[in-house]
């Protein structure tokens, strides 16, 4: 049997589907940061140079990771919007931009907070954190774009291009530390080399990465819902929806 | 397990701010984020009843 996976490109049929995935992904995004801050704070050790302040690494890495994986599948989702001019990957893009702000902010916050103790300042204009705040940026320029567009199409068409533009910064914020010479430290998990670090902080890391990631998806079907039920509010199935909640 | 007592783990090793204080404003982050999008709903969901209601 052949999956029809057109069938879900449409909002109508999406949106049921959509609903249902949310709580799962959100439940599993709860359990698994309860078990990655359980190792994060209760089994790992204590870092023989920086003490307990490295603890901030369960939430920084995870939401820095995150801040680049959303951009990167936010400007995919744009191609295929511009490529295939399909509406609901504009609107997955319009979803997972806000959490990736979000999660950019976060990965930035903690990082001040990290940077204060361990580098004795909350900021310095190095290619990783000035490359990461320009991701901030971008993030708010899609969305500030999109809102200053009152034709929904011809924002979508917009933001998406500024987007995929944007994406360009994704590379430089990952290889910065090895580009230039950073403040930064370089990257401590890479796939080619054994981590520098202790198994359980990277278990812990890893773990608060995935329940990061169950978030995402969590909130951008949520988001996606609200989306649809704006833009389509005049569709015959939208109003049915407003019918059997009224 | 690191911690001598409940006091020592909120005192982080004297990082307790800048831990803290990071994983307090990520937490409010969240939360702010599932309450907008609630909040958001819940308004959608009236406009669409109302229309629904004026249309009969």
């Amino acid at each position: 049997m052949r999956l029809n996976l057109w069938k879900y490109a449409s909002p109508q049929s999406f949106y049921p589907v959509a609903g249902k995935l949310s709580p799962w992904f959100l439940g599993l995004a709860a359990v698994l940061a309860a078990i990655g801050l359980y190792i994060g704070f209760f089994v790992a050790p204590t870092d023989f140079q920086q003490g307990e302040s490295y603890r901030i690494i369960f939430l920084h890495v995870p939401a820095a990771w995150m801040s680049m994986f959303i951009y990167l599948v936010m400007a995919f989702w744009c191609a295929i919007g511009l490529a295939l001019n399909t509406r609901l990957s504009f609107m997955m893009a319009l979803a997972l931009a806000p959490t990736g702000a979000m999660f950019t902010f976060i990965a930035l916050w903690s990082g001040a907070l990290w940077g204060k103790p361990t580098w004795g300042t909350w900021w310095v204009w190095d290619a990783r954190l000035t490359s990461e705040l320009i991701l901030l940026f971008l993030y708010i320029g899609f969305l500030s774009l999109h809102a200053a567009i009152d034709d929904v199409r011809r924002a979508d068409r917009a933001a998406a291009l500024l987007a995929l533009v944007g994406a360009v910064n994704v590379p430089i914020i990952y290889f910065s530390v090895q580009w230039w010479s950073t403040l930064h430290q370089g990257a401590s998990v890479s796939l080619t080399r054994a981590p520098s670090m202790a198994a359980t902080m990277l278990v812990g890391m890893l773990i608060m990465s995935l329940a990061a990631w169950m978030y995402a998806i969590a909130i951008s079907l949520l988001r996606l819902r609200n989306i649809v039920l704006e833009r389509e509010s005049d569709a015959d199935w939208v109003r049915e929806l407003g019918k059997a909640a009224a | 397990m690191s911690w001598g007592s409940a006091q020592d783990f909120f005192a982080m090793g004297g990082y307790a701010v800048y831990v803290w204080g990071s994983y307090a404003v990520a937490t409010v982050c969240i939360a702010a984020e599932l309450w907008f999008l609630r909040l958001r709903r819940r308004t959608l969901k009236q406009a669409l009843s109302r229309k629904n209601g004026d249309r009969g």
